[in-house]
């Protein structure tokens, strides 16, 4: 009579079992604890892209289940990668300045701070840490902003829109003006996070001895776990009566205010539960990428989010990390010039111009002919497909009897 | 007996056009209403006043016991003090099971952190199952409600609407694209309702209103023209004019 938690959604067990043979046999083909087979970079690629399916995830849950399409998501996602990259800026400019300074007389702690300042923000003119970079020097602080910085950004952004009752396009355009407006003012110089340099040097972690061979798959391994968490706790939000109401605010918004769900409300807690799952997916990214700038948060970033969700599939939590992947792993394929050339007598297709066209078109395809995305793909191999009922509808609804049926 | 629901004096215009004027109503707390007038009447704008979707410009709306302002609350505020609707195109999940639909209607906490860690007990297995017999639904559970006939969908919708347990029933046109037998059984069950609640039936079908057997108000114009037994109104001079007569 009460299934439990994984009976009800099958889907989990597989995704974490495909998830930890994946994580294993990359580990195992490594070059750090393997066969040496696949580089240290492409373990970082492969950590990057798990970070992205954890975003596609959270976008999935704000759009494809909730019926929210934010176009701003990846303004959390920069966020919670710009509070972790503090940390490790200064942590690390620490570690450069004491070992240089290593056999002359020590230094005050005002000495310290100001070389360190000096480091960071003499690129831009600056040597004084400005006062966000406070808690900077202290891991657990930052790690603490890394989820409140943005889910408090995202709760403030939403209760001002839900309450306001603002829907559809409207909202869209609101969030892509949100992540605009959030990487201009990053861009300035006196943002206090290095305008447009960003913060870079992200890939070495302090106190740690390890090197990139190692550091790429332990972050492999981390952003395989925060991708598995985000999962389960995905499923376990979409399982329920919440993941009933989410569908029912998709569909219907009106009739769920009629059954006394507060709607606003439930925007308000998805939009920041994902705001926070997104930061933290940024937080594990930036760390493999090495460097964070503001172009990271611009509105294409989070349109191309959008993207990879509707070709994976919307609605389904597979078929977001299956777009994120398959999208983001594709293009960087294609972007990375190892794509051959097409040549069609005069002319000759260079993917890395012609990728954006193929992506746009494969957008447009999908949506017209395939609007289940690519995980319906696996309701092809699951044998599921929506039976041919043949003929027309004898009633005003696709549920009546039809032709064929009325026959038989 | 004191009124569950009290509608005074309220008006609301539409970009210069009076579509309530003046409107007074009330109804108690075990009672069946049937509202009866022509296009443009307004029948549709009270419902909508009633549970929140439109402002009127002025008038109060009281109720229940404590008398409390229905317009200082929003929908879902108005939904959770009792007050169900139905709405004349039937309006359910079609994406999700018939159980899904009824699950989500059923009377419980509506908070999302409460509703996150909601799990259905037996108790709303069962409950779920009786609502679904009684609205002739019971094998129908797992289909999608997308699949369902127009009819079914009615009578899903009135299954929600029963799992809210709501004090006062507001049903837009109940009967419309029903067959002759299910309006039969439409009418017995809004009867057999409006025992313990209060029922307001907004209804063109004269038929279906002189089987209801209850009183009847007419509106006209954005107020009340008349009130009173069908026959009664329906002898009404202006209501002759106005509706019957046309």
């Amino acid at each position: 009579m009460k299934p439990g938690f994984l009976a009800k959604n099958p889907s989990v067990l597989a995704f974490l079992a495909l998830l930890a043979l994946f994580t294993l046999a990359v580990t195992l083909l490594s070059t750090a604890y393997g066969a040496e087979i696949v580089s240290t970079s492409m373990v970082k690629t492969l950590g990057k892209t798990l970070c992205l399916c954890l975003i596609a995830i959270a976008m999935d849950l704000v759009w494809g289940y909730t019926g929210i399409l934010s176009l701003g998501h990846f303004a959390f996602f920069g966020l919670g990668g710009y509070m972790i990259g503090m940390w490790l800026m200064v942590a690390r400019t620490r570690e450069i300045v004491l070992a240089s300074a290593a056999g002359v007389l020590p230094m005050t702690l005002q000495e310290l701070s100001d070389a360190i300042a000096t480091q960071i923000f003499g690129v831009v003119g600056s040597s004084e840490l400005p006062a966000i970079w406070h808690f900077a020097g202290s891991l657990p602080m930052q790690l603490i902003f890394v989820v409140l910085v943005p889910g408090l950004l995202a709760f403030l952004f939403g209760w001002l829109a839900f309450r306001s009752r603002v829907t559809g396009v409207y909202l869209s355009i609101l969030t892509q003006a949100m992540t605009l407006a959030l990487s201009l003012y990053l861009f300035q110089n006196d943002s206090g996070l290095r305008g447009n340099n960003g913060l870079s040097g992200l890939q070495n972690i302090p106190g740690l001895a390890a090197d990139q061979d190692h550091l790429s798959v332990w972050f492999l391994w981390a952003s395989a776990v925060a991708l598995g968490l985000g999962y389960l706790l995905a499923s376990f939000v979409t399982s329920g009566k919440f993941g009933s109401v989410m569908r029912g605010i998709r569909d219907d918004e009106a009739r769920v205010r009629f059954l006394g769900y507060s709607v606003e409300s439930y925007k308000l807690f998805v939009f920041t539960l994902t705001a926070v799952i997104a930061a933290i997916a940024g937080a594990l990214y930036y760390p493999q990428a090495g460097i964070i700038n503001p172009a990271e948060m611009a509105p294409i970033a989070s349109i191309y989010l959008a993207v990879w969700v509707a070709i994976g599939g919307r609605g389904r939590l597979y078929g977001a990390v299956m777009g994120a992947a398959f999208v983001s792993l594709v293009s960087t394929w294609f972007t990375g010039g190892r794509a051959p050339d097409l040549t069609l007598g005069i002319y000759t297709v260079k993917w890395v111009d012609w990728w954006q066209v193929l992506l746009g078109l494969s957008f447009v395809l999908v949506t017209l002919f395939a609007p289940k995305g690519l995980s319906g793909l696996v309701d092809l191999l699951a044998g599921l497909r929506t039976p041919w009922r043949g003929g027309t509808p004898l009633g005003p609804d696709d549920g009546s009897l039809r032709e064929e049926e009325a026959v038989e | 007996m004191k009124a569950l629901l009290e509608v005074s004096g309220i008006s609301v215009s539409f970009d210069g056009f009076r579509a309530i004027n003046n409107l007074s109503f009330s109804i108690g707390p075990a009672e069946l209403r049937a509202v009866i007038g022509p296009n443009g009447a307004g029948k549709t704008t009270f419902m909508d006043i009633v549970t929140g979707k439109t402002r009127p410009d002025e008038g109060r709306v009281l109720w229940g016991e404590k008398s409390v302002n229905l317009l200082r609350m929003n929908e879902a505020q108005i939904a959770r003090a009792g007050i169900g609707r139905k709405f004349q195109r039937p309006t359910v999940f079609e994406d999700q099971s018939v159980t899904e639909n009824l699950m989500m209607a059923l009377k419980a906490a509506r908070a999302p952190w409460k509703v996150l860690v909601w799990r259905p007990c037996p108790a709303d297995h069962a409950r779920v199952a009786a609502l679904a017999a009684q609205v002739g639904l019971a094998d129908s559970l797992t289909r999608k409600s997308g699949e369902l006939s127009h009819g079914q969908k009615q009578w899903l919708e009135i299954g929600m609407l029963l799992a809210q347990e709501p004090r006062l029933l507001l049903v837009d046109e109940p009967a419309a694209g029903m067959t002759l037998a299910e309006r039969e059984q439409t009418t017995a069950l809004l009867v057999d309702l409006a025992k313990t609640r209060a029922v307001v039936v907004v209804e063109h079908d004269m038929d279906f209103v002189r089987r209801l057997n209850c009183r009847v108000t007419v509106l006209h114009e954005g107020s009340v023209l008349a009130e009173g037994s069908l026959d009664h109104v329906t002898a009404d001079r202006q209501v002759i004019e106005v509706y019957l007569g046309r």
